[in-house]
């Protein structure tokens, strides 16, 4: 067997697995209740209090294909900033959150992200990246929320635009609940399964 | 920091979102393909966490939980390893959390029910960022087997959950390392959810003597592989030039 160093630069990812019940352990011990050495779970807050920007509210639930909500399920957040700008080289814009152990739900408060360049000179609509891990699930899922409100530039989004099935790309749309709050239901199965991506 | 795209996943490699044998996937997989688009800022970029992240004892679960002058009880463990995109290069900066079972198999967790007794002087979690060459270790105990909800009598191998960061929020990796010599490997409907045994065999840690420290501890290497960038032509020309 040949360690790292001389194996050709031909590796393969390693295979994900399951991030299993647990995963509050490793990734947000302090809501485990683990009562750990750390002030302050990783991704607690995406953005500092005094960042500019429209603050909103973001709510949602994870569904099996039962209709049932996922209880021990993570969700990790990426977005941009409200001028439309990832962190360089920081952690800005990034939040992890639990689904909560009693009703499935998230919660995320957080600044609207300003529209993001895409390929060719084309502009994003405002949206969240999320990634979601489970019990259950395999490979992380990737997913994103746009929000209801953008009609034009969600109609103008290259992403959104690349889902055949126009039905689906509801999917991805947020739920406007009135001052600033959002919900983003996320479906792993059934006629209103979300899509997810391959990217 | 380089934002070029990440390269294609295989995701023929990885486990099937819907492996029957691992029940609670029947449930939880989505039975549509997901589907692709050309990369953008959203994918290939990420978080980056300082190396002032970590504190000291961060990457030393024998100890971060442990009462002033305790230790975690069971066998004292190295691992360690390097992270390396699919081309070689190494990845500095890589965030590791790790998450597993105290060395009688029992996790410190409000829904967890073995009856193993939890370890006082054991949390069962850490981190640790990669340093220049995308190297990293940790000290830990070995975890034990558990038995699990799923047929009617399965055990977990023994395992360490990593979490990885690598430098796009696209390279996002959780997966679990398992332990050399270990029978219930090949018993396991989660790590046999992965379709090839040369696949499994990569999440398999080598025993390691020459990192153990004598009198103290064994040590275990375990490398990880993120997916690789696409390489401009100007990168191309930089490292041949
Ligand atoms: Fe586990």
């Amino acid at each position: 067997m040949s360690g790292a160093a001389d194996r050709p630069a031909d590796l393969k990812e390693s295979p994900s697995q399951t991030a299993g019940p647990y995963v509050h352990i490793g990734c947000l011990p302090n809501h485990a209740g683990l009562g750990g050495p750390w002030a302050e779970d990783l991704g607690a807050r995406p953005f500092a209090d005094d960042a500019p920007g429209t603050r909103v509210v973001v709510t949602g639930c994870l569904l099996d294909g039962t209709g049932t909500p996922l209880r021990d399920a993570m969700v990790e957040i990426w977005q941009a900033d409200a001028a439309g700008r990832y962190a360089g080289g920081g952690a800005a814009g990034f939040a992890r959150r639990a689904s909560d152990a009693e009703t499935g739900l998230w919660r995320l408060e957080t600044i609207k992200p300003g529209a993001v360049p895409g390929p060719d000179g084309r502009i994003q609509a405002p949206h969240l990246t999320l990634w979601i891990v489970a019990r259950g699930i395999n490979l992380g899922l990737h997913t994103r929320m746009y929000f209801p409100d953008e009609t034009a530039a969600n109609a103008a989004d290259p992403v959104l635009g690349r889902i055949e099935q126009t039905a689906r790309a509801r999917t991805l749309v947020a739920e406007a609940r009135g001052d600033g709050v959002y919900h983003f239901d996320i479906h792993l199965q059934g006629e209103k399964e979300t899509v997810f991506f391959d990217v | 920091m380089s934002d070029a795209p990440f390269v294609a996943r295989d995701r023929a490699w990885h486990p099937p979102a819907l492996s029957p044998a691992y029940r609670t996937s029947v449930s939880r997989s989505p039975r549509h393909a997901p589907i692709s688009f050309p990369q953008t800022l959203s994918e290939t970029t990420g978080p980056v966490f300082g190396h002032d992240l970590p504190g000291p004892r961060d990457n030393d679960l024998i100890h971060n939980f442990a009462a002033p002058g305790a230790a975690a009880i069971g066998p004292r463990i190295i691992v360690h390893g390097r992270v390396t995109e699919e081309t070689g290069r190494p990845v500095p900066g890589a965030l590791l959390e790790v998450w597993q079972a105290n060395a009688g198999g029992r996790y410190r967790h409000r829904k967890e029910g073995y009856i193993a007794p939890l370890d006082p002087n054991f949390g069962g979690c850490g981190r640790v960022i990669t340093d220049a060459d995308g190297a990293y270790h940790l000290r830990t105990v070995q975890p034990g087997a558990y038995p699990w909800p799923n047929g009617g009598n399965d055990w977990r191998p023994a395992h360490i959950h990593f979490s990885v960061f690598g430098s796009g929020f696209g390279q996002r990796l959780i997966t679990q390392m398992y332990f050399e010599g270990d029978p219930l490997i090949w018993r396991c409907p989660i790590l046999q959810a992965i379709p090839s045994e040369a696949a499994v065999k990569t999440l398999i840690a080598t025993l390691d003597m020459r990192a153990s420290v004598p009198m103290d501890c064994l040590a275990y290497r375990f490398d990880i592989v993120l997916r690789g960038r696409r390489q401009t032509l100007f990168e191309n020309r930089m490292e041949g030039g």
